[in-house]
């Protein structure tokens, strides 16, 4: 018995640790988004690879929790809910990284007057996926504030929406000098930024169904 | 050996008890995986016989004071008579207890005994199998209460309140298994307490009684069941009244165990009566009846919505229908035994049984010997050879039993008619079922064939539209065919007559104008013609056959000229099959739409192919 306290100890370490990698993960989703678009090239690099590490690293951190949970059978009737919701989180840095990757790949070009919009968007739709965070850390030990912690959730979730809109708007009322196939690669990157809120907004309802069945 | 065999249905009443009861204790933390069956299975083997031997005296007792089972051979009988019953009741899927059952048996061995039967000690018995389960909700509210507002209050981690949890579940389950165990060992081995007399056992640093050696045989019984048949039960059984997370899993058990602990503690018994308290009767009760009234006790402080509140009835119907039918059983299973194996079973049919012998067989010796083989009887005899009760007080005891029994048969009768009206109840439900099955499938099967039919109808449309579609096409073929060939002889005919100007011969002239008069007697009698137009009117009959009704007065030609009309040819066309002028062809399409007396505004050929 000791042993599995032992283990469980060690697990909610992990736990703690896998959030936080995908806290950082978003972070330098964000700052490689700014360093992209002021044309940061060195930084830019930088951030690549620093997604990258943590993004393997919370892959493997998600693997040792799961294993952990089936091989002690801890919490074994809510474990799969739990697993679903580490995924979710899993899934914030996933997209992260493939976003930041697409911006190398892809080289969008983005006009001057765009910018500011680019950055309000990642700020917000960041802002999103950083307030879901402290949520799931709450749900491992006072589930009945979960759902309060989430309304910034949905508010930054909403606006990023109106943003992104904005931009398409924006893109396609008023560059007229833009190449529609200009216009529509924009529009895919203000679309891909946007989805990082989104998967905030999924782990958010996903959070405050859990913290509803534990506290029934 | 001899003891054994008549130990055997009191083991197997432990087997089934181990079997059953451990799902109370361990049912929701090995069914959800919080402990495994192994571990669950050890500790609750260890601390049933440390229960069964420490402390299952005192519910011993109280049986004992209800029916003092006095030979062997009655304690068999009454136990195997409480194993059959509770082993039919669970196969009738009817609410049913070890406890009840052993109770009823035991009734029925003091009715064919006339053994005196304490009606204080059976209200004392009812009141506490009453109070059982409101004890359970009693005790299962606050327990809730405060494991929540811990919970709550410590905002410990979800996976350490896991660990917490499996260990709190591991110590009320050895709690629990210990209270079964002190509690539950009367049902098993309480009536083989008079009649087996087992000799201390001195293990040095600790002595074990005769009764506790029984207990711990008993207890090893249940152990046995647990460990062979627990797991199944379980898995299967383990969360069928209501799905109970871990924490109230803990509240459960610990309530559970609570309360057999109280109805099997001596020493708690003692502590309340010396404070001033009334003792606690010590009582064996139904450790799934406490477990239910525990969860209700749960269900109804969060709502009641997911309880299923019939399971109360069934309880109550388990209160009176478990003793009665054991006590039936126990009857004339005992006059079975006495009867037909002549077996002693106490009380005043073994004075009866000798006095009858006494009485036909004379001058010879009473037939005591079979009482003496069994030696373990000796001093049951000799208790049992009281001096006979004056006339007065045999009376007020039968008068009580026959109260007894007149209040057994008014339940027997009660329950009778609420089972009939049950039966019948589920009889009818079963009726509108099955005719609402059967009506539903006649009326799938009546769609299925008129979709069936209707499928077949489309499928001959289809086959008839493809048909007339080819058959169209053919008609269409031969009149191209036969305007064709009508062009080129009327074509052929004019060259013939260009030549036949041009030469002078008259011999060649002769040959010419009977080359043209061919060509004309051709045009005029073609036999493609004529079979063209036997296709028509064969194609067209059903129109042909409706023209001629609505129309009477229409000629052959007219009819003729319709059909055509109805192949959507033109006049010209119709003209080079008919072998005249497409002004005829005008002239006659005229005339036919005045006889059909067409709207002017409207077509003929529309107005032919739509009639």
């Amino acid at each position: 018995m000791s042993l599995l306290y032992k283990n469980v100890k060690q697990l909610v370490f992990d736990i703690d640790i896998f959030i936080d990698t995908v806290e950082q993960g978003v972070l330098v989703f964000k700052e490689g988004v700014i360093n992209y678009l002021n044309d940061e090239k060195t930084s830019f690099a930088d951030k690549i690879v620093q997604i990258d590490k943590l993004e393997a690293s919370a892959d493997k951190l998600q693997r040792k929790i799961d294993d952990e949970f089936y091989r002690h059978s801890i919490l074994p009737q809510n474990a799969s809910d739990i697993e679903g919701m580490l995924d979710k989180i899993d899934e914030i840095i996933d997209i992260s990284k493939d976003n930041l990757y697409q911006f190398d790949d892809e080289l969008p070009y983005v006009p001057k007057e765009l910018r500011h919009d680019y950055i309000r968007l990642v700020d917000t739709s960041v802002e999103a996926a950083l307030n879901v965070f402290p949520a799931a850390r709450a749900f491992f030990r006072e589930p009945l504030k979960v759902k309060e912690m989430l309304a910034k959730v949905y508010f930054y979730e909403k606006e990023a929406d109106k943003i992104s809109r904005n931009i398409k708007r924006r893109l396609f009322h008023d560059m007229k000098d833009l190449q529609l196939s200009q216009k529509i690669h924009l529009r895919y990157f203000a679309l891909h930024i946007e989805t990082l809120s989104d998967k905030a907004e999924r782990l958010a309802d996903n959070l405050s169904i859990l913290a509803l069945k534990m506290s029934l | 050996m001899m003891i054994l065999f008549f130990l055997s249905s009191g083991l197997f009443l432990g087997w089934s008890l181990g079997a059953n009861d451990a799902a109370n204790i361990f049912g929701t933390a090995v069914g959800t995986r919080m402990i495994r069956f192994k571990t669950a299975a050890i500790v609750a083997s260890i601390f049933v016989i440390l229960g069964a031997v420490i402390q299952g005296s005192g519910a011993s007792e109280t049986l004992g004071n209800l029916g003092s089972v006095s030979t062997l051979a009655a304690a068999f009988t009454v136990a195997l008579s409480a194993a059959l019953t509770v082993y039919w009741m669970t196969r009738l899927k009817l609410p049913v207890s070890t406890s009840q059952a052993i109770v009823g048996a035991i009734i029925g061995w003091n009715l064919y005994t006339n053994n005196p039967t304490d009606l204080g000690v059976l209200s004392k018995i009812i009141t506490t199998w009453i109070s059982g389960p409101i004890m359970g909700g009693l005790f299962a509210v606050p327990l809730f209460i405060l494991v929540r507002y811990l919970t709550k209050k410590t905002k410990t981690h979800l996976l350490f309140l896991d660990v917490y949890t499996k260990y709190g579940l591991l110590l009320v389950g050895a709690f629990g298994a210990y209270s079964l165990g002190a509690n539950n060992i009367a049902n098993v081995m309480g009536v083989f307490t008079t009649s087996v007399h087992l000799p201390v056992l001195n293990l040095g640093f600790v002595q074990f009684s005769g009764t506790q050696q029984l207990f711990f045989i008993g207890g090893l019984a249940i152990a046995v069941g647990i460990i062979t048949y627990s797991r199944h039960v379980m898995q299967t059984v383990g969360n069928t009244l209501m799905p109970l997370t871990s924490e109230a899993a803990f509240v459960v058990v610990l309530s559970q165990s609570l309360v057999l602990f109280v109805f099997s503690s001596q020493g708690l018994s003692n502590v309340f009566q010396s404070i001033g308290l009334p003792a606690i009767p010590l009582v064996p009760v139904s450790s799934s009846q406490v477990v239910i009234g525990a969860i209700i006790g749960i269900g109804m402080y969060k709502g009641g919505k997911q309880i299923r509140f019939n399971i109360l009835g069934g309880i109550s119907l388990g209160w009176i229908a478990t003793p009665l039918l054991a006590g039936i059983v126990a009857f004339f299973m005992l006059f079975f035994v006495n009867n037909v194996f002549k077996q002693d079973v106490g009380g005043d049919r073994q004075l009866i049984q000798i006095t009858e012998d006494i009485g036909t067989e004379n001058n010879q010796t009473p037939k005591a010997d079979y009482i003496s083989k069994d030696t373990l009887q000796l001093n049951t005899e000799i208790t049992n050879k009281k001096p006979l009760v004056p006339a007065a007080k045999a009376d007020e005891k039968n008068q009580g039993i026959l109260y007894f029994i007149i209040v057994i048969i008014v339940l027997f009768v009660i329950i009778g008619i609420l089972g009939y009206r049950m039966r019948l109840q589920k009889k009818r439900v079963r009726l509108i079922e099955a005719r609402y099955n059967a009506k539903t499938e006649s009326d799938q099967l009546k769609i299925e064939r008129l979709q069936q039919s209707l499928n077949d109808k489309l499928n001959v449309q289809e086959e008839l539209g493809k048909e007339l579609k080819f058959r169209q096409g053919e008609m269409m073929t031969m009149a191209m065919s036969i305007i064709r060939k009508n062009e080129f002889l009327d074509e052929l005919k004019s060259e013939v007559v260009k030549i036949k100007s041009k030469v002078s011969t008259p011999e060649t002239r002769q040959a010419l104008n009977k080359l043209s008069l061919m060509i004309t007697q051709d045009l005029s009698i073609d036999r493609d013609r004529e079979k063209f137009q036997m296709n028509i009117h064969a194609q067209h009959s059903n129109f042909i056959h409706k023209l001629t009704e609505a129309f009477p007065s229409m000629t052959d030609n007219e009819k003729r000229l319709a059909s055509m009309l109805r192949l959507n040819l033109s006049s010209k066309e119709i003209a080079s099959i008919l072998n005249i002028s497409p002004k005829s062809v005008e002239m006659n399409r005229y005339r036919l739409r005045k006889k059909l007396k067409v709207d002017p505004k409207t077509s003929l050929n529309d107005f032919v192919r739509d009639f």
